[in-house]
């Protein structure tokens, strides 16, 4: 009897003590989640790295695997505006609710760039608390590493020491690979580019790309035929050296200014599995330089 | 004296910026000019009597029909149950209001006032939700649609096609909205397991909206979902409604005898309604913005049981067991074009009346109306949509009709995140 009793309690306490559930919306923030916990947390990625984050099913697995997390990491800003709600609403989880600590929101730690002057969708798909895609300048994970792995401490204090310890080895390495990066990227300052959707400010702000012209008319609106043919006529007059996208958007609009104006199409991992050299963050980045250090060659 | 340090100081700070200003790059400039005006937006002041407004969105739709047969002919073996029909010519049926908010941690807030064509405004939802009651619990109080079925919960402006399936026009008025209370539970599985239990007035079809102390209805459903893979997502479902219809009264029922225009019954008696219901999607790489396809079924059993008074005269027992159902694939075959197939098929069943009326109401029709629906829709982004849809509808026994319908689904302001 007491050696049951002995086991029962003892299943009772490895479970309060068991891994955290981390419920990451994308990709990067699942690997820096890896990175800051490692076995300390069970993580789930809600989209893969080929999905436009901005358009995501609020799927029945998803709300499920809300239900029991107790870490909720996104990029916020409202890039899931689209799906997020839902998932936070149907599974009725008050520890990962906004305001809770357990819903961690990136974008608060950085500083936001295109934050629009006025509020339009005239203008397209604006979002009001300025350009999400926060995760393209390596500089920014430094604040939201620092911050992230704060709130792993708060949500589970008997660990704190360990977040703490992985944190300051990730900030090392991370600074470390930041000089790298921006030293192999030297030959990209000033380059000209094409993006097909805004997609890279953060990008384009730290390695210094020039950003000439967009694919899309509007933001989050399809490239139309007309505006490609307006942009290729800039582009005799004004030339860039490549044309970018991120890996989940459409290889068409790009491939056709690519073979018009006699530049090289480049697709960017854009997160941690979007090509099959990015597979972490580190190889995320050293992937990202890589292919723009290609599309500098003439095609 | 305090006024001219301040003075200096402030000097001293422009001199500073300028200084700095002067040998800062390009990137450096625009990164402060990124972060001045990101500080003059958070300072700039804010009455906290407008800050706290709610989200408001308003759907404006509107849509031209051309038909063949006058839509208030109900479906052959349905003129008991709903026919809500379709409006002829330009109309503007699905525009709408929705107003939602936190009210505080524990509740929110959401109310939809559709805008009627006539004139007026109905509230078609004002509800409370909690969902800080944890361990996966869901209140919601006041006027909801109801969460049984896959489609009876969406709003006109999701849906896939510019009607409901023939199964929800004659068996639920389109959807069922109630007044009353459901609860939900999500398990703690990995599976996303969901049950659900709603009490409510009985005030939408085939409710019978009276006073009483008591509950007018009851429906419990249960959803089950998960994905495989990255590509493939499903949920399947079941449901039970059960109310109590009292005199619910039903005009234009054909009978034996052949009375022109039909005649007027009365029913009163317990309706019972089961359905089961799954969805599947899948998009190549889960990328649902480039690609996906969609398909969906549902089916309901209706079996009613009491007390039929035919020309509000005659009474006599009544039972009958009907059912319906639909099978529609919607696929998004590139971005922003989407086209959808739908057929449905009711089956009246055949009723069993009691000896004073077996002369006088017709039991079994001996027809089964079905439709066949297909649409094209193109969403120049995600907040309008215009569509046409042409349907062959042969829901009323020798009246077959050609259906053609445009319509456009545009939406303002807030937009809320969509439901699976």
């Amino acid at each position: 009897m007491k050696k049951l009793l002995f086991i029962a309690m003892l299943l009772i306490s490895s479970s309060s003590h068991a891994a955290i559930n981390v419920f990451a919306c994308e990709p990067e923030w699942a690997a820096l989640s890896q990175i800051l916990a490692g076995d300390l947390a069970n993580i789930y990625t809600a989209t893969g790295a080929l999905q436009d984050p901005h358009q995501v099913q609020a799927r029945p697995s998803l709300i499920a695997k809300a239900r029991n997390a107790q870490l909720l990491v996104c990029t916020g800003a409202e890039l899931e505006i689209g799906w997020i709600p839902v998932v936070l609403r149907e599974s009725a989880n008050p520890a990962i609710a906004v305001g809770a600590d357990g819903n961690f929101s990136a974008a608060k730690y950085v500083t936001m760039r295109e934050v629009p002057g006025r509020l339009d969708r005239a203008d397209g798909d604006v979002h009001a608390m300025g350009n999400p895609h926060i995760q393209t300048d390596a500089r920014n994970f430094l604040p939201i590493a620092d911050a992230l792995s704060k709130r792993l401490a708060q949500i589970d204090p008997d660990h704190a020491a360990q977040y703490q310890q992985r944190h300051k080895a990730f900030e090392q390495q991370w600074r470390t690979a930041i000089a790298k990066w921006e030293q192999l990227a030297a030959p990209l300052k000033g380059v000209p580019i094409v993006v097909q959707h805004k997609g890279f400010p953060y990008l384009n702000a730290w390695l210094g790309l020039n950003e000439v012209a967009e694919l899309e008319p509007k933001p989050g609106m399809e490239p139309s035929a007309s505006h490609l043919g307006e942009v290729l006529n800039e582009l005799h007059s004004h030339p860039a050296r490549m044309v970018i996208r991120a890996a989940y958007q459409d290889a068409r609009p790009s491939d056709w200014i690519s073979q018009r104006a006699h530049i090289q199409a480049v697709a960017l991992p854009f997160t941690v599995g979007g090509t099959p050299q990015a597979s972490d963050l580190y190889t995320m980045f050293d992937d990202t330089i890589a292919r723009l250090l290609g599309g500098l060659k003439q095609p | 004296m305090y006024q001219s340090i301040y003075t200096r100081a402030s000097l001293l700070f422009v001199l500073s910026i300028s200084c700095s200003a002067a040998i800062a790059d390009d990137t450096t400039l625009h990164a402060l000019d990124e972060r001045i005006t990101q500080l003059e937006q958070r300072a700039a002041p804010t009455s906290s009597a407008n800050a706290f407004n709610p989200a408001i969105s308003l759907i404006l739709g509107g849509t031209y029909a051309r038909l063949g047969v006058d839509p208030t002919i109900p479906a052959t073996g349905f003129a008991m149950s709903a026919n809500p029909g379709h409006q002829q010519g330009f109309n503007i049926g699905e525009s709408e209001l929705g107003i939602s908010a936190n009210i505080d941690p524990q509740f929110s807030g959401f109310a939809t006032m559709a805008l009627s064509p006539a004139g007026g405004v109905s509230v078609e939802n004002a509800f409370i939700q909690s969902n800080a009651l944890g361990s996966g619990v869901n209140l919601k109080i006041g006027r909801y649609f109801s969460g049984l079925g896959y489609l009876n919960d969406l709003h006109a402006h999701a849906w896939d096609f510019v009607d409901q399936p023939l199964v929800y026009a004659t068996l639920w008025n389109n959807q069922l909205g109630e007044d009353g209370l459901q609860l939900k539970w999500l398990a703690p599985t990995d599976r996303f397991f969901e049950l659900g239990g709603e009490i409510g007035r009985g005030r939408g079809f085939p409710g019978s909206d009276t006073n009483r102390n008591g509950a007018g209805n009851a429906v419990l459903f249960a959803h089950l979902g998960d994905d495989i893979g990255v590509e493939h997502s499903w949920r399947i479902g079941a449901s039970l409604h059960e109310t109590q219809r009292q005199n619910a009264i039903s005009t234009g029922v054909p009978d034996l005898l052949g009375s022109v225009g039909g005649v007027s019954n009365s029913f009163t008696g317990k309706s019972r309604t089961a359905g089961l219901d799954m969805v599947w999607k899948y998009s190549p790489n889960g990328n649902v913005a480039d690609r996906y396809i969609k398909f969906q079924s549902e089916y309901f059993q209706r079996k009613e049981s009491g007390t039929l008074s035919y020309n509000l005269l005659t009474n006599s027992s009544y039972s009958d067991t009907q059912t319906g159902w639909y099978a529609q694939s919607v696929a998004q075959f590139m971005p922003h074009w989407r086209m959808g197939l739908r057929y449905d098929r009711l089956n009246p069943g055949s009723a069993t009346v009691g000896a004073a009326n077996t002369a006088n109401v017709i039991s079994n029709y001996g027809f089964q109306p079905t439709r066949t629906s297909w649409m094209l829709d193109y969403s120049p982004s995600e907040f309008s949509r215009l569509r046409l849809q042409l349907a062959r509808d042969h829901s009323r026994q020798t009246l077959p009709e050609n259906q053609i319908f445009l319509q456009y689904v545009m939406s303002m302001g807030a937009h809320g995140a969509h439901s699976y």
